[in-house]
């Protein structure tokens, strides 16, 4: 009877209160990206948790457009977004820009990072850049069972705490790690868990000013629109891609379009 | 306009600040900020990745893909795959779709029929529901259900495995020598499961020129839709011409070198367009070859069966429901003492002929465009109605009642089928224009009228300038 109570304490306790919704989500109360580089599971992550059967298959570039599910988990309703691949925020093809619009102006709770545990070198750039704009953040370090097999061992504590995100170890295809995952996306979400994400340190108190003065601006012409210090740094790096996209006004657009879902 | 001058300023004024500041910011800035998040990964990575011993799976990924891309055996492997997935199929489905047949069309039509008769239900209607609509989805389902059923889940365990990167990695400087994406040999992959998903899959590609051209391409790629009649006509036609013991192994070669042949077109057609209306250089890119995972047998099962197979299912029936229906009709509706068919088919045979096909062909992919699957059963039936076989079908308009292979081919040849006129079905099966969904979906992608029109007439164009030389040729050295 003790034992019971204890349990009922613990919110592992309330995975078996997982009910996949499927496509039908009318009311969300939270809305939760999944992103990640091309061909680390994305999309088995995707249908693990709302029991969809989006397409899945061992090439990258199987997701071309944004696929939307839903879950319900503790009384709540998440509404779940898959990504195309991205390899970075900074690129500009069409299913990478997908990704990227929603990352960025689509205001997601919870950002899901679904990384590839046998290249995390390489799929930390995208978390990292991820980091730079939101903080409410959870890295799937998915693949592990192959990562085992290579013999990589990946100490995740010291990642988390070097990243300052929880850090849920995962084999998506066995379902394996699928319930931490979801109570740790709940914590963010309802905000019982504060993230503290890494931000990239070596920039010049000159770039910063730069970055502030020129956000300011960005903020008078476009109210409301999220992350307007990255979008000052695209601009100070002379990215073509925003700077046709602050001519025609596209920024706008996107803001309010994305964040209305 | 006061207003928009004013916005028109507030957005030059901030590109100007950022003009500005960017000056005063050195000009390799974008360097740097790339460098810095390099430099963090890196650090972090070190801290927390471990790797203790050799990275057995990796070396056996390398050695696999020094054998399945290599200069010399990429290509014949890939054959080689792709015949013994036909053969497996073709071999598998001749079996469930006799069973089938039998049921829906021995017990099943004669048990409707009887309904039918027992509640007074006009003999029009009786005509309409239990042999148009009825029979053409019976047909469907016994035709078409057991290869897919077999052939799915082989290509999706492929695709599962990480087979198609090294395809597309094989093909790659085909393509690029075309002119065209490297990428195109994936979408052309998909478009091998279904051409709207492959013209859907090409917004992999960024430039628009190459996409433009891999949408067009794309139906030079086998659909879902396609197989199943390449593989009933082969196992009838080119299968018979060899012993038994043979025939499987020559089907399955046959329906291999239409594939390849799509391909071939594809290459070809792509390298065409980028020398002339869709001028350019390829572009170069990166493509990543993933690790080889074990696929998950029953999972990949289910899921092609349940998400594939009953998908492309559930679509032929609903369009082969209404086809059936306008067959009927156009079989049943006289007009100056024969039915609209039999005018068609008359006014269209001359023309016809000319590409070694006939009428009935050309009136039946006219009525499947909304659907490739329903191309044979409408062959069929429409060949028993302007044949007027008798005691094979039960009246005009009515397939046949028996389902098995051999008396498909007899009500074939009935319609003057030789084997000149299997491979012309066979070629233009392969070249003709895309089904309706895909002709939308290119419309959806492109926004374009123009390139529209030039994705479904182009092949039609193709394939009979290609079935007419066949057909001149093969009577010049046949005859």
């Amino acid at each position: 009877m003790n034992n019971q109570s204890n349990c009922e304490n613990c919110s592992f306790h309330h995975k078996e209160n997982l009910v996949r919704l499927g496509v039908a989500m009318n009311k969300a109360d939270y809305v939760v990206a999944v992103a990640g580089n091309p061909n680390t599971g994305k999309s088995t992550v995707f249908n693990n948790l709302t029991g969809l059967r989006q397409h899945t298959g061992n090439w990258p570039g199987k997701t071309v457009t944004r696929a939307e599910g839903g879950f319900s988990y503790g009384g709540k309703f998440y509404k779940l977004v898959d990504l195309p691949g991205t390899y970075s925020l900074l690129s500009t093809s069409s299913e990478e820009e997908v990704a990227r619009n929603f990352i960025l102006f689509g205001k997601p709770d919870v950002t899901v990072i679904v990384a590839d545990a046998t290249r995390l070198e390489r799929n930390l750039n995208l978390v990292l850049q991820i980091l730079e704009i939101t903080d409410r953040a959870v890295l799937c370090l998915n693949l592990m069972d192959e990562a085992k097999r290579n013999n990589i061992n990946i100490d995740v504590r010291s990642l988390s705490k070097e990243l300052g995100i929880p850090v849920i170890a995962t084999n998506a295809r066995q379902k394996t790690g699928m319930s931490e995952l979801i109570t740790t996306i709940e914590e963010i979400a309802t905000g019982r868990f504060i993230c503290r994400p890494h931000r990239i340190k070596s920039r010049s108190a000159k770039l910063n000013g730069a970055i502030t003065i020129l956000s300011e601006k960005l903020a008078q012409f476009f109210p409301g629109l999220p992350n307007l210090n990255w979008v000052a740094l695209r601009l100070l790096e002379g990215d073509q891609r925003i700077i046709e996209a602050v001519e025609t006004r596209e920024l706008e657009k996107l803001g309010a379009e994305l964040s209305t879902n | 306009m006061a207003a928009s001058n004013n916005t028109e300023k507030e957005e030059e004024a901030i590109l100007s600040l950022a003009n500005k500041l960017r000056w005063d910011l050195g000009v390799d800035l974008h360097d740097i900020v790339i460098e810095s998040i390099y430099e963090d990964a890196t650090r972090i990575a070190r801290k927390t990745v471990e790797i203790k011993g050799e990275q057995r799976g990796y070396y056996l990924d390398k050695s696999i893909d020094k054998i399945v891309t290599s200069r010399l055996l990429g290509f014949p492997i890939m054959f080689l795959v792709l015949a013994v997935v036909f053969w497996i199929t073709i071999a598998g489905a001749n079996y469930p779709s006799r069973l089938l047949s039998g049921l829906f069309l021995d017990t099943i039509h004669p048990f409707l029929k009887g309904f039918a008769a027992n509640i007074g239900m006009p003999h029009w209607l009786t005509g309409v529901l239990v042999d148009g609509a009825y029979i053409s989805v019976a047909w469907v389902v016994s035709v078409m259900l057991p290869p897919m059923a077999i052939f799915f889940p082989l290509f999706t365990l492929l695709e599962d495995l990480g087979y198609l990167p090294r395809v597309a990695f094989n093909m790659d400087s085909l393509f690029r020598k075309a002119g065209a994406h490297g990428k195109q040999a994936l979408t052309l992959s998909m478009g091998f499961g279904c051409n709207a998903a492959g013209v859907i899959a090409t917004r992999i590609i960024d430039s628009p020129r190459e996409r433009l051209v891999a949408i067009i391409t794309n139906n030079f790629s086998l659909c879902n839709g396609r197989w199943p009649t390449q593989i009933l006509i082969a196992t009838l036609f080119i299968g018979s011409a060899a012993s038994p013991h043979w025939a499987g192994i020559l089907s399955a070669g046959a329906v291999v070198g239409i594939a390849v042949l799509g391909i071939f077109f594809s290459l070809v057609v792509s390298w065409g367009l980028s020398k002339s209306i869709l001028k350019g250089e390829a572009s170069a890119f990166s493509l990543e070859l993933p690790p080889y995972r074990p696929p998950r047998i029953l999972k990949t099962l289910y899921t092609s069966l349940i998400d594939r197979s009953v998908f492309v299912l559930w679509r032929a029936i609903i369009f082969a429901a209404p086809a059936g229906v306008v067959i009927w009709l156009l079989a049943n509706i006289q007009v100056s003492g024969s039915s609209l068919a039999e005018h068609f088919i008359h006014w269209a045979n001359p023309f016809a002929l000319l590409f070694g096909l006939n009428g009935v062909i050309l009136l039946a992919y006219i009525i499947a465009i909304p659907a490739n699957e329903i191309v044979i059963p409408t062959i069929l039936m429409l060949t028993v109605v302007s044949t007027g076989i008798i005691g094979m079908g039960e009246g005009a308009g009515v397939l046949f009642q028996s389902g098995s292979l051999a008396d498909i081919k007899d009500i074939l040849q009935a319609g003057g089928w030789t084997l000149m006129t299997a491979v012309n079905l066979m070629l233009f099966s392969l070249l003709h224009n895309p089904c309706s969904t895909t002709i939308y979906t290119i419309y959806k992608e492109t926004n374009s009228l123009k390139w529209t029109l030039v994705s479904t007439f182009l092949p039609v164009a193709i394939g009979l300038t290609v079935c007419f030389f066949v057909t001149q040729l093969w009577r010049l050295f046949m005859l």
